[in-house]
Parts: C-alpha cells; sequence; structure tokens
C-alpha cells in the first residue's frame, strides 16, 4: 500500500528523525509514505476570520496537488495535520469559498481527498491490533505520557480525530507497543506553541506544567505528535519538577518497538536523552 | 326553492363606517332563494337576536346568514339562536365583513366595502344552498381512566380523579410508584423532606378503592379514540404472586446476589430479588431476571426456600391485559442526560465527580450514606464542593438548546444541604444565570449566598482533574475576570434534564405530538396546556418539559379535572365538521390512512350477503376525527370530503364571485 505523505517544511529541518523513524515504521508495518512531488509549506495557521480566504490558497494548492497523487494524504505534524485537514473541509463544504480559491490558486481542487494523520492512518487503516502483532521489542514496563496538544484534537467538528475532551488514540496505540500509558490531566492542554519566538515565558508556564502533570502522575516518558510541541516540552523542561524525563516523538516510540535500527530513529537528534531510561527498563 | 334570510350587522360603527349596510341587504334581496333581509347596529344583542329568531320563525326560512364580524366570536351564538327558533343550527352560516372588510379597508365614501360585503355574503349565500343539515355526534364515554407514570404528576393525577369518583389504572414501568420525586431528599424552597409528603400521597394511592396499580408494567397499544380507548399493557414478570406475598422482606435478607442499584444511580448496591427502596409501594419484590442465578442458570433458588405464603414462582411470563378507558393521562416524567458526554468534567472517569441526583441520594436519610454527605471514592466527608450548572443545558452544540429550568433552585438547595450537614465545609457554584423564578425561589437563592456560604462564580469550567487525591476544578470566573482554579473534594453536576428513553415510541402509539426534544407538545402552550391534539389524551409533568414539583402537581391535578369534566357526562357531544369517505368511489389507496394525524381512518370492509368479503374502502371514525381536512386534500378519488366544507359548497362560493 501506498499513501501521498505531505512531510511539512519542519519535518525538513529541525525533525528530521520524526519523519525518519515515521518512513521506516511504515515499511515495517507494509505501507509506503510517498512523498508528494511537490509541496509547499501549509501556511501553519488556519485562518482565524472566516473571510481569509488568502490563507487558505497555500494548503489547497498542497491538497490539490496531492489529489493528483491519490485519494488519500498523510501527514505527521500536528499543524501541518490541522490547517491541512480544516482546508479541505471548507473546499468540500462551501461552494462559495472553492470558487475563490480556486480561481486564485488556478486549479479544480473538490475536497475529495481523504486527510489523516499518521495515527489515524495506524488505527484505521492498519489496525492497532496489527501494531501489536507486528511488535518486536515492546516497551515493557514504561510509563508513556501522550501529550496531544491542541492542534490534533481541536476543533472537534473539524477534526474528528478522535473526542476532543477525553481522546483515547495516542494511548491506544502505546498500549499497543506494549508501554502503560499513564492518562495525565494536562496532556490536551497548549503548549505555548508560536509564542516560544517571543515569550518564552509563557511556553516555560505552560509546558512546565504539562511535564509536571505527567510526571505528578508517575510518566517516565513523554511521547509527542508536533515538532513545536516537541521544543516546547524539550526546552522547558528544565522548569519542571521532573527535569529528567525524556520526550520522544511516537513515531520514534513505534520504530523502537517495532525493532528498527536506533540509529534510523535518531535519537540522538533529540535534545533530551531517552538511552539512560531504555537501558534501565532493560530494553536496549 | 331554499328559503334564505340574510342579516347584514352593523356593528355600531365598526361595519357601518365603511360599509352601507343598508345597500348591502336590498342587494341581496334581489338574489333568488333570498326571501328576507335586514341590517341591524348590533345582530348579537338580545334584541338582535330576538329580530333573527321571529324572521326564522314568522318566514319559515331554511337558512341563515349573518353578515358580521367573524365567525371565531358569534358563530355559536347564532347557531344558538337559529337552533331556538327551530332551524338545524348548521344550516346558519356567517359572513366576516368586518375583520376582512371594513376593518381593513378606509374608503369613507363606504363604496370599497360595500361592494366587497356584497360579494361575501353574495358567495356565502350560494355555499349556504349547499348546505346538509348535520347532527353534532354524540359518543358514549367510558368513565375509567388510565394514568401512564407513577411519578408525582401521576400519583396526582390518580388520586383527583379517584377522589371525583372514578375509576384510575395506575401504569408504573419500575417495581413501585413515586418516580423521580422518591430520591429526593429535601425539596426547594420549604426544605420538606421529599419521601415525608411523597409517601403519604403513594400509600393513599395503593388504598384508594378506586384506583387500580399496575406496577412494574408498560403500555403496549393504544387503540380507540376518546371516550372509549382499549389499551394493551405489558405486565412484566415480578416472579412474586402478587395475591399472596406478604411483605415480609424475608426473601430480599436471604438472596446471596448483589447488584448496582439503579434507584441509588450505582451508588450502592441491591438484591437480585429487591424494592427499589424501602418505602416501596406495593411493597412486593420483584427478581432482577437477566441477574438471578436461578432463573439463568437454574442454580441458587434461596429465595423461594425461605418465603413463608410460597409466592415465588420462577416460571412465571409476562402477561399482556387489555382495558377499556374513557380517557388517558401521560406523566412520564424526565431523566437526566448521560454526563459521560462531558468529557471535561470527568464524570465516569473520576468517582467524585457525580450528579445531581446522586447528590440527592447523598443527601437523602434513606440513601447509602444515611444521609451524611460522604464521598463515594473513600467515604470522607468532602470538606469543599464544586457545583457545575448548566451541565448540557443552554448547550446548543454539546447538549441541548433550552434550560433545564430547576437546576438553579437545586444546586442552592444542595449548597444550602451541604452548609447543614458539613459545618465548616466551603461549597463553590458555576453558574451562567441564576433563574429563580417562583414563589419564594429567589429569596431561597440569595439564603444559599448570604446564610449558607456559597460562593457563586460566574462563568463555565475548562476542565476537572485529578491531583494529589485532590479533584482540581479550571474555570472562569467573568465578574472579576480572572481564571480559577480550585481544589476540591468533590464535584457536582447539574445535568440536563431530558425526555424519557422511549418517550417518542410512546407518544407513536398514542399518537400525539412531540417536539426535537421528544418532550410531548400540549394542544396550546398557554390556553390548553394539559390536553393534546388527540381529543381524551392528557399531559402532566415533566414528559412535556423541565418541571419542578409544584408545577407537576398543578398539571397533575388540572388534568384530573378535565378527565372529570369528561366524565360528568354519559355521553359526549362533539361539532359533526368531520371527514365523510364516499364508500362508492374509494379505491382503497390508504393515502388518507398515512396523512392523517390522528390516526382517525380505519379500513373497512365491504362484504356480501354471504359475508364475503368483496373489497376494502377507508372509513372515519368520527369520534377521533377533527375535521383537519388533510385526508381531503390526499385522496386522488377524490371520495372524500369534509361535511359542512364540502367541495360542492366551496366551489359554490367560488363561482358566485
Amino acid at each position: 500500500m501506498k499513501i501521498s505523505y505531505y512531510p511539512g517544511c519542519t519535518l525538513n529541518t529541525v525533525a528530521k528523525q520524526f519523519d525518519s523513524s515515521a518512513r521506516d515504521s511504515a515499511l515495517a508495518m507494509g505501507f509506503e509514505m510517498a512523498e508528494l512531488r511537490q509541496w509547499n509549506c501549509c501556511g501553519a495557521t488556519f485562518p482565524l476570520a472566516p473571510d481569509n480566504l488568502m490563507g487558505l490558497s497555500a494548503p489547497a494548492k498542497v491538497l490539490s496537488g496531492a489529489r493528483k497523487e491519490g485519494d488519500t494524504l498523510t501527514t505527521l505534524c500536528s499543524v501541518c495535520y490541522n490547517v491541512l485537514k480544516r482546508t479541505n473541509k471548507v473546499m468540500r463544504d462551501s461552494r462559495d469559498k472553492r470558487g475563490v480559491v480556486n480561481g486564485f490558486i488556478e486549479e479544480e481542487y473538490d475536497g475529495s481527498l481523504d486527510v489523516l494523520h499518521y495515527l489515524e492512518v495506524l488505527r484505521d487503516r492498519i489496525g492497532f491490533d496489527k501494531v501489536k502483532e507486528a511488535v518486536k521489542r515492546p516497551l515493557k514496563g514504561i510509563k508513556a505520557g501522550a501529550y496531544y496538544g491542541c492542534m490534533l484534537l481541536r476543533p472537534f467538528e473539524d477534526m474528528g480525530i478522535d473526542n476532543a475532551e477525553r481522546p483515547t488514540i495516542f494511548e491506544d496505540l502505546l498500549k499497543a507497543l506494549g508501554a502503560e500509558p499513564v492518562e495525565f490531566p494536562n496532556r490536551i492542554e497548549c503548549c505555548g506553541a508560536h509564542l516560544a519566538m517571543n515569550n518564552d515565558e509563557v511556553v516555560t508556564r505552560l509546558s512546565g506544567a504539562v511535564i509536571d502533570s505527567a510526571t505528578g502522575m508517575g510518566a517516565e516518558l513523554m511521547v509527542t505528535s508536533c515538532p513545536l510541541c516537541q521544543y516546547n516540552l524539550e526546552k522547558s523542561r528544565g522548569a519542571a519538577a521532573g527535569d529528567e524525563v525524556p520526550v520522544i516523538y511516537f513515531t520514534q516510540a513505534l520504530g523502537l518497538a517495532l525493532g528498527q535500527d536506533l540509529e534510523t530513529l535518531g535519537f540522538e537528534k533529540n535534545a533530551t536523552d531517552v538511552m539512560p531510561l531504555l537501558k534501565k527498563k532493560g530494553i536496549v | 326553492m331554499p328559503r334564505i334570510g340574510v342579516f347584514v350587522c352593523q356593528c355600531g360603527n365598526n361595519i357601518a363606517a365603511t360599509v352601507d349596510t343598508k345597500k348591502v341587504a336590498e342587494e341581496m334581496a334581489k338574489i333568488p332563494g333570498v326571501v328576507y333581509t335586514c341590517d341591524y347596529k348590533f345582530m348579537c344583542s338580545s334584541p338582535g337576536q330576538e329580530t333573527l329568531k321571529q324572521a326564522i320563525k314568522e318566514n319559515n326560512l331554511d337558512g341563515i346568514i349573518v353578515s358580521a364580524c367573524s365567525p371565531h366570536m358569534h358563530e355559536k351564538t347564532f347557531r344558538k339562536a337559529s337552533e331556538a327558533a327551530g332551524l338545524n343550527p348548521y344550516q346558519c352560516e356567517i359572513t366576516n365583513i368586518r375583520e376582512q372588510c371594513s376593518w381593513v379597508h378606509h374608503d369613507k365614501t363606504k363604496a370599497t366595502g360595500t361592494v366587497k360585503s356584497v360579494d361575501l355574503t353574495r358567495m356565502t349565500i350560494q355555499r349556504l344552498k349547499k348546505n346538509q343539515p348535520l347532527k353534532k355526534i354524540k359518543i358514549p364515554v367510558k368513565k375509567k381512566a388510565l394514568v401512564i407514570g407513577g411519578g408525582i404528576a401521576g400519583i396526582q393525577a390518580a388520586l383527583d380523579i379517584a377522589e371525583g369518583g372514578r375509576e384510575v389504572i395506575l401504569v408504573e414501568k419500575e417495581p413501585s410508584i413515586g418516580g423521580n420525586m422518591a430520591r429526593l431528599s429535601e425539596t426547594f424552597p420549604t426544605m420538606d423532606c421529599s419521601q415525608c409528603i411523597l409517601t403519604p400521597k403513594m400509600v393513599e394511592a395503593e388504598l384508594n378503592e378506586n384506583i387500580t396499580l399496575y406496577t412494574y408494567s408498560e403500555v403496549e397499544k393504544v387503540d380507540g379514540y376518546i371516550g372509549n380507548f382499549t389499551v394493551t399493557v405489558r405486565r412484566k414478570s415480578k416472579y412474586v404472586d402478587e395475591e399472596r406475598c406478604t411483605g415480609c422482606g424475608e426473601c430480599m435478607e436471604k438472596c446471596p446476589f448483589k447488584v448496582e442499584s439503579a434507584f441509588e444511580l450505582g451508588l450502592s448496591k441491591r438484591k437480585v430479588i429487591y424494592t427499589p427502596f424501602p418505602q416501596a409501594v406495593p411493597n412486593i419484590p420483584v427478581i432482577d431476571a437477566p441477574n438471578c442465578p436461578k432463573i439463568q442458570k437454574d442454580k441458587c433458588g434461596a429465595c423461594a426456600i425461605v418465603c413463608g405464603p410460597k409466592c415465588i414462582d420462577f416460571k412465571m411470563e409476562d402477561r399482556l391485559e387489555t382495558v377499556e378507558v374513557g380517557a388517558i393521562v401521560v406523566a412520564t416524567g424526565y431523566q437526566l442526560m448521560p454526563n459521560e458526554r462531558f468529557g471535561e468534567y470527568g464524570y465516569g472517569r473520576i468517582k467524585d465527580v457525580i450528579s445531581g441526583l446522586q447528590f440527592e441520594r447523598l443527601a437523602s436519610s434513606s440513601g447509602p450514606t444515611g444521609g451524611e454527605i460522604r464521598r463515594p471514592s473513600d467515604g470522607k466527608v468532602p470538606e469543599s464542593v464544586v457545583f457545575i450548572q448548566c451541565v448540557g443545558s443552554r448547550d446548543e452544540k454539546k447538549g441541548v438548546s433550552y434550560c433545564s429550568k430547576i437546576c438553579c433552585m437545586y444546586t442552592a438547595k444542595h449548597t444550602k444541604l451541604y452548609s447543614h450537614k458539613v459545618h465548616g465545609g466551603q461549597s463553590y457554584v458555576f453558574y451562567m444565570d441564576i433563574r429563580s423564578g417562583g414563589k419564594r425561589y429567589e429569596e431561597f437563592v440569595r439564603g444559599a449566598i448570604e446564610h449558607d456560604g456559597a460562593m457563586y462564580l460566574r462563568g463555565r469550567v475548562s476542565r476537572v482533574y485529578e491531583k494529589n487525591g485532590k479533584i482540581i476544578v479550571q474555570g472562569a470566573d467573568t465578574l472579576s475576570g480572572s481564571q480559577v482554579e480550585i481544589e476540591a473534594d468533590m464535584v457536582v453536576l447539574a445535568t440536563a434534564i431530558v425526555s424519557r428513553e422511549g418517550a417518542d415510541g410512546l407518544a407513536q402509539r398514542l399518537g400525539i405530538g412531540y417536539d426535537k426534544h421528544r418532550f410531548y407538545n400540549e394542544y396550546h402552550p398557554k390556553l390548553k396546556p394539559v390536553e393534546t391534539v388527540t381529543a381524551g389524551i392528557y399531559l402532566a409533568g415533566s414528559c412535556m418539559g423541565p418541571m419542578d414539583i409544584p408545577d407537576s402537581v398543578a398539571q397533575g391535578s388540572a388534568a384530573a379535572s378535565k378527565v372529570l369534566a369528561l366524565f360528568s357526562a354519559d355521553e359526549m357531544a362533539r361539532e359533526p365538521i368531520t371527514a365523510l369517505v364516499n364508500k362508492v368511489t374509494c379505491n382503497a389507496c390508504w393515502d388518507c390512512l398515512t396523512a392523517c394525524p390522528y390516526t382517525a381512518i380505519e379500513r373497512e370492509a365491504i362484504k356480501d350477503r354471504k359475508g364475503n368479503i368483496v373489497r376494502w374502502v377507508a372509513r372515519v371514525n368520527d369520534g377521533v376525527c377533527q375535521g383537519c381536512g388533510v385526508c381531503v386534500a390526499a385522496c386522488r378519488s377524490k371520495s372524500i370530503d369534509l361535511k359542512g366544507y364540502t367541495d360542492e359548497q366551496v366551489f359554490a362560493a367560488i363561482n358566485a364571485f
């Protein structure tokens, strides 16, 4: 099985390990992530004003290109996912806006693409039970806190990936990988996001609270699905009591459990070191 | 040749200002068949009516027209006068030349108004020529009522009807009557104990010889019409012989199996053979068959061994009973919206997040904690409790659009109960608005705030989660414009009130209307608050929408008074404006049957002399038909006509224009 894949800018730069671990794990699970032949930045923010159609042109361009290559598009970064999925919905449901945007980007896109997060592909196309069967190196004994952030789940009507107030998709995956998921209160709170650039005090406070909340519930490992969440958590962990808690991408956890080569998973690119924990638990 | 009289009313200056009534009368006199005309200042006055009666008698009129105000005003008056003068009242027709003519025209020369009045009256004359004399429909009435639902509204309705000397069957689906009110601890605004005021009524309902209780029973099928309903009731198997059981309770003592109690909302367990609560009426236990090992696997049977009067029968089966009644009162009550829908509040995940109804059980002296406020997780007395109002109410996105009406009051009551029972405890209430309209209600809420120290915070809660054994409630206080975080030991959700599951199914069986929330529709929200569009079926209590106890009781009594009024005569007279099927041309396509909103159309077999069925035709049940005319429009072969508004009459009027 081949699924079109939109990496987005960060996965080509600061989050290369997110990209490589996802591609390798996909192959191990029997599908190929076929990167779009041509793509551009998604815009990184879904326009907040309903009449700001300019903000839709970049993601619409991505979607229309992807439609020519297949009927499904998957992505990893939560923000890309959020922008693409919501833009796709606008293009599908609103005839007026579709007309304006298509006219501007000179395409005829109708919103017929299925935009799926990698997690959704695993859950709905592959099945977590199949993932469980494929696990070679179970993450036994690791209490892992899955951090959703905001963009993966909200707004619920548009995203629909899981219950926005009480999601389980992430925990279900970790369970399949053999880890013990820790459901901590702040797992769907904001990490501070782009404020990292101009007001890192806020980020330190918010991300610190996320880590505190997770370690308070006994988490030894944080798992994320977004390069910005990853960056903020890694950077802010000094402020929190759980100073030493490592933060990794969920695809790294997946690749680890599927028995991938440690080097291709790119743990050394993370700002936190997960190896001591893995050694302590006897996983590597 | 018909002999028609035309009476044109001046209505003081109401009509005469823009209509030359004398001219109208003169013009009408020229029409063939009209033998008498006049105009008069006030036709509806006593002298006016006398003129009308005299004219009928002296001129031997066989039909009259009063050109005056809307038929809504005085059609009845003039038909009565006609009847007194020996004319069939349905031979009296009204032409509306006031609301539909004089009032809307301002031409003081009277030209427009007069011409229009002449046209309208002439149309009515042609219509009247095609009238058939009609007779009021008389329907015999069975003087026995059925009340569906044994909550406070249903109990009150049953008691009032019984008090009026009529027989009542009270159907309740649970093993005991009492409804949701039996769960409550104290009641606002007087703080008297719910059980103490309810149980005397329950006992009275059991002892009153006019009332028959059908507990553990449900209405399966309803046929018939006002005065003559045939209702099939499923009497679910209790596995206990009601006649012989003495209610000693030995079986419940000895039963070794326990399951979660639905009455206690999961806060405690009950035996598999059980009465829902100690004051149950009737005090006869039932066996919860799906959980009983004897019934499922033929193991145990302890209850049957200890039962003195030997009244337990594991082979007992459901019975279908048919009852004939003249009127039905529907009082099926409400339930709470499932709290699990609101993930942010943690219900179902955090043990000490409970619903308002669960808090009632904790505060009730007959509840699982004996009336002490102890939290479900560890039995600790909570030092602080957060109450969240409007959970699902006024929330179109995740819940329902309407206000659940009673939550503001019961939350205030909860804070009072809590402060009375846990000295030094602090309660917090998150609210959107406080809606305390009602006698002594506002004072009650003020009392909770001012005397009992409840801290009211205007704002919504965004998240509830556990941290170090405490429940953290994050929310907004919009009055101070700040975010608040409260450490609580227990959280109580004032969950939206919704209609009962299956409310729509019952409505369809009864043929009554319901809204998009599945609450039953009253005939008119102001003027007919306990009637339904189906004659003979009345409503009471919160099956119509969220309602507190005083309103439910008032409605129970109101419905009862309607039933008693219906039962006051042996026969009931109804307007004869009903549909009539032409059996010769009806081709049994049954479009009328699907179109009829009142299920008034039946299938009738046409038989030959030997009794073989030759064909089928539609028949209108005059007892049920409301004369709306939908079937007339639906009928493809033009085989249905509405009496008093036949096609012939309508077309005659149009052709006369």
